[in-house]
């Protein structure tokens, strides 16, 4: 334990840095083209409807691993260098974006029929009832599933390591091969994904409790 | 869907727009569909050369050992998690405090942590202390943990699920706790999660790629080794992604149509959204 914060917490600390990163850029990447996703899906436009739902379908039974190799190294092949962290950044978006819509989706469908002609009846109109009505409702009861998409997007972001990254994983067995610690270094980096998944876990529940509708 | 109630029959003005935004929206979703061409195209990734390594028996003979190996993995770790996992959920549902606190404890720290982390401590970490596990348990059983501790919460979710008055009825008429848990809630419960294992199921076949980690030959990293020998990288990657998509869809689809049919039958299955590890999406 000396041995490794004494020689390595800077090197922890800029895998975690790089973890950190990977996750939220793909949490948010994820939120904002999940979000257009779920929006072309309820739309009235076919065409739209179609491809959206092609591309959850695609997106949610594709191996991360096999999609982050396919960018970082296949994409190059075809004249577009993403990078590669970008590149982890960009597959870890693209599944977790099918999986955001699909949360979405699932949210805006909760809030019962029953109130959305309610609100038509006394003449709201579409953006009102969007507005006063779904949107709020849809929101909560989004929250707990949204916390589980930040985690699976934190474990995720391993995949990094996959391209020789070096986020929290890599790093870990980065100072094993240097430094034979054993078990002790993956514990730490265990204990800081734990750490990030039970506090967004905890804030997830706060503003569930916060935003509750008593019934 | 609540479409139908949120939108009023469109009139012949929103009726134009509607057509004006669907030319427009084609139009752009083929402009997409040209420029991932035109990129393909253009830098001599779809020359029929690049791609006649898949019409040769040899390669479509090895794909389909990968492929086999694939499923094998799958289906090791898959079948290890139900045992498990449902012992897990009992352990967390028991009344004995230090079990119970044991079994939250190992779900919860599976659930928390990436399943590559724990491939790299069977890589790197056991050795040290003289544990050498093959290649293939060195991707096995880390899925099979992360699975079943994934399984023990779905088996939670729908022993959780059922009616209180279920377990009250069994109690009332007489039966032990252990009774009333064994014969009348587990059943049940078991029942009505199945649709959600079953989608579990494709949880377990994307983490068998992380053979690319630990050069077991499944899909992936057989991929790998055929573009060693023939360079065709996009091409191959493209044509093994491809396959697990379709593995993966079909175990979808078979788990939302079980869904479905025990809809159908009342025993309505566990929502397939229920809480499941996103690293599903891994």
């Amino acid at each position: 334990m000396g041995v490794l914060f004494g020689n390595y917490l800077p090197e922890l600390l800029s895998g975690l840095w790089v973890t950190v990163q990977i996750t939220g850029v793909s949490f948010v990447g994820a939120l904002i083209l999940g979000t257009l996703l779920a929006t072309c899906r309820i739309s009235p436009i076919p065409p739209l409807r179609a491809a959206a739902s092609v591309y959850v379908e695609i997106f949610r039974n594709v191996p991360l691993v096999a999609l982050v190799v396919l960018v970082v190294y296949g994409l190059p092949e075809i004249g577009l260098n993403p990078g590669f962290l970008p590149g982890v950044m960009l597959a870890t978006t693209s599944v977790g974006a099918a999986f955001a819509c699909e949360t979405l989706r699932t949210g805006a469908n909760a809030v019962g029929a029953g109130q959305i002609e309610a609100a038509r009846s006394i003449g709201l109109t579409f953006s009102g009832i969007m507005r006063d009505v779904v949107v709020p409702q849809a929101a909560r009861s989004v929250i707990g599933p949204m916390v589980t998409l930040f985690i699976g997007i934190l474990l995720s972001s391993s995949m990094a390591a996959v391209v020789g990254q070096a986020d929290l994983t890599y790093t870990a067995s980065l100072i094993n091969n240097k430094e034979a610690l054993g078990l002790i270094t993956f514990a730490v980096a265990a204990a800081a994904y734990a750490a990030i998944s039970l506090g967004a876990a905890g804030v997830g529940a706060a503003a569930e409790k916060k935003f509750r509708v008593l019934r | 869907m609540n479409a139908h109630a949120m939108f009023d029959t469109a009139g012949p003005r929103a009726q134009r727009w509607i057509r004006i935004i669907t030319v427009l929206s084609v139009l752009l979703i083929l402009g997409l569909f040209a420029l991932a061409y035109y990129q393909f195209y253009a830098s001599g990734a779809l020359a029929p050369s690049k791609w006649r390594t898949f019409t040769e028996p040899g390669t479509l003979r090895y794909l389909g050992t990968a492929l086999k190996n694939t499923m094998l993995a799958a289906g090791v770790a898959g079948a290890a998690a139900l045992p498990l996992g449902l012992l897990l959920a009992l352990g967390r549902l028991s009344k004995v405090l230090p079990l119970r606190w044991l079994c939250t404890g190992i779900i919860e720290l599976f659930r928390a942590v990436p399943v590559l982390l724990i491939i790299y401590v069977f890589m790197f970490a056991l050795p040290a202390y003289g544990i050498e596990a093959s290649t293939f348990a060195k991707l096995v059983i880390p899925i099979t943990l992360c699975a079943a501790a994934t399984l023990a919460e779905v088996f939670r979710a729908g022993v959780l699920a059922l009616p209180r008055g279920q377990t009250e009825a069994g109690l009332s008429v007489g039966l032990t706790d252990g009774q009333t848990f064994r014969t009348i809630v587990l059943p049940q419960a078991l029942r009505i999660v199945i649709p959600a294992l079953v989608a579990q199921a494709v949880i377990v076949v994307k983490d068998t790629a992380f053979g690319y980690v630990v050069s077991y030959a499944e899909l992936l990293q057989s991929g790998r080794v055929l573009i060693a020998n023939t360079g065709d990288l996009v091409q191959t990657y493209l044509v093994v992604t491809i396959v697990y998509i379709l593995v993966n869809m079909l175990i979808s689809w078979g788990a939302r149509a079980l869904d479905r049919r025990m809809g159908r039958t009342g025993a309505r299955g566990l929502s397939l959204a229920a809480p499941r590890r996103m690293g599903g999406i891994a």
